[in-house]
């Protein structure tokens, strides 16, 4: 069994003639990055409105926000992901779906793969911060009530910030999911960091290395998503709470 | 544009009759074996040898931070070399499509089944261990006796949602050109120039599917909720 591992590869000029493999693999990263960002911070705004509706007394809303979860939830990403390739631009009035079609590399694709993982995410996102929301004591809401606020600013100034702190450790997850589900976008044609992993490995015949590098990316992207998370949670946390603790001892000041 | 029912219908002898069969063991085989898998190295983390519960915690945590088709490029490339060093032969070894996604499914998903079956021992007293050993049982036969049985009965709807998400899940051995359903959806919207018709109703079938399999999880937690 002879693997020639060489690490020198990543030097070499890649298929394309002009660039490092190197370099081609850090583009793959940018394009990650630009994907879970949209597709994070749009999910994060939609997934919050879902959750409202999924929580809110009105029937109607409920329904809504139901149905959106449950369809977004239940179709595996990938065959989402071609709806929003292949068939969205069928369904589109003709001129439209023509322009998305010609639409060249790479928005042609980074445009349906942020829709797709946007539209999952905020599903997935609503479920969560449902959870967060149905964990507050009914008793908050009430007050609130009481105290002559509106159902609108209810969520906003009582419940909402209450429930964004309870969720952080499972939103952590979530996050590094859509980092992780933005690989399925080389299916269409993104050549995000697993697909410039996957070209390396077809030009070059150095798979392992290729592999190992886009491994390397992934656990740094994530690892630095843990981190931020991990301030945002220190920064948010009120005292009384067990996460103000935590804060205190880190600033030094807990006596 | 039109839409063409008959497309659709003439195709399902082989979307189902091919591509569901192999979604369907490609589940069942990646759940049981993931499951036993899982169990196993959630034991290990659990153990009070770090020798034992840190290579458990490495794996299952490097598997968990990296995206499922990164792992299915990683085993279908890999697998050929470790199969040679295991017969010991000096050429990689012919593996396949199909094998390595089985082996693949079964490896991600016993990273994933850990830690439910983990939280599930943990929600376990510890009085339950305690009360095996106490009446002669060793460590082993108190936690196949005792401990594990009521984990697995604990986290039984986690599982039912974990084997619903690694259903759909499988669909992405399309990159790997193996025949699933949405991969056999793909190859005769690709013939017949109906991909739309096509890749509409195999999302429907997936809809339809998950969303039933997630109401009886549903039932099942309820249930488990009344029983305790």
């Amino acid at each position: 069994m002879n693997y020639d591992w060489s690490w020198k590869i990543f030097l070499d000029l890649s298929s394309n003639g002009v660039d490092t493999y190197v370099y081609n693999l850090l583009t793959g990263v940018g394009w990650t990055l630009a994907l879970s960002l949209s597709a994070g911070i749009a999910s994060f705004a939609f997934g919050s409105i879902v959750a409202v509706m999924r929580t809110a007394p009105s029937v109607t809303l409920h329904f809504i926000g139901t149905v959106y979860v449950e369809i977004f939830r239940n179709i595996p990403l990938l065959v989402q992901m071609f709806l929003w390739y292949f068939v969205l631009p069928e369904l589109l009035p003709k001129d439209w779906g023509d322009a998305l079609k010609q639409m060249g590399q790479p928005w042609g694709q980074f445009i349906p793969a942020v829709l797709c993982l946007s539209f999952y995410g905020t599903a997935r996102l609503a479920e969560t911060l449902r959870a967060g929301i149905q964990s507050l004591p009914g008793g908050q809401g009430q007050a609130g009530t009481a105290m002559g606020l509106t159902p609108a600013q209810v969520y906003l100034y009582v419940i909402m910030p209450q429930a964004y702190r309870i969720v952080i450790p499972p939103l952590t997850s979530e996050f590094m999911g859509i980092v992780k589900y933005s690989s399925v976008a080389l299916t269409i044609g993104l050549l995000e960091l697993t697909g410039q992993a996957r070209a390396m490995q077809e030009f070059s015949f150095h798979i392992f290395e290729a592999f190992s590098a886009a491994t390397v990316g992934y656990l740094v992207i994530n690892g630095c998503v843990v981190l931020i998370m991990h301030h945002v949670e220190r920064h948010f946390a009120l005292p009384g709470k067990i996460g103000w603790k935590a804060r205190m001892k880190l600033s030094g000041s807990a006596s | 544009m039109n839409f063409d029912f008959a497309a659709i219908i003439q195709a399902i002898p082989y979307l189902f009759g091919t591509g569901m069969t192999f979604t369907l063991t490609l589940t069942t085989a990646a759940a049981s074996m993931g499951l036993i898998l899982g169990t196993l190295l959630a034991v290990m983390r659990l153990s009070p040898y770090r020798i034992v519960s840190i290579p458990a915690g490495i794996y299952v945590n490097t598997m968990r931070s990296i995206p499922l088709l990164l792992v299915i490029f990683w085993f279908y490339f890999l697998m050929p070399y470790i199969g040679a060093w295991i017969t010991g032969s000096s050429r990689p070894m012919n593996v396949g499509a199909y094998k390595s996604a089985i082996i693949t499914f079964t490896l991600f998903e016993a990273a994933y089944f850990c830690e439910i079956m983990r939280a599930g021992i943990q929600s376990v007293s510890r009085g339950q261990l305690s009360a095996g050993l106490a009446i002669g049982l060793t460590y082993w036969q108190s936690m196949q006796g005792i401990i594990l049985p009521q984990a697995f009965r604990n986290m039984l709807p986690s599982l039912g949602t974990r084997v619903i998400i690694l259903f759909q899940d499988t669909s992405l051995v399309y990159v790997l050109s193996l025949t699933d359903f949405l991969g056999a959806g793909a190859k005769i919207g690709q013939r017949d120039g109906r991909l739309v018709e096509l890749y509409v109703f195999v999302a429907l079938v997936y809809l339809v599917i998950c969303f039933s399999a997630s109401r009886i999880v549903k039932l099942l937690e309820r249930r488990a909720f009344v029983a305790r």
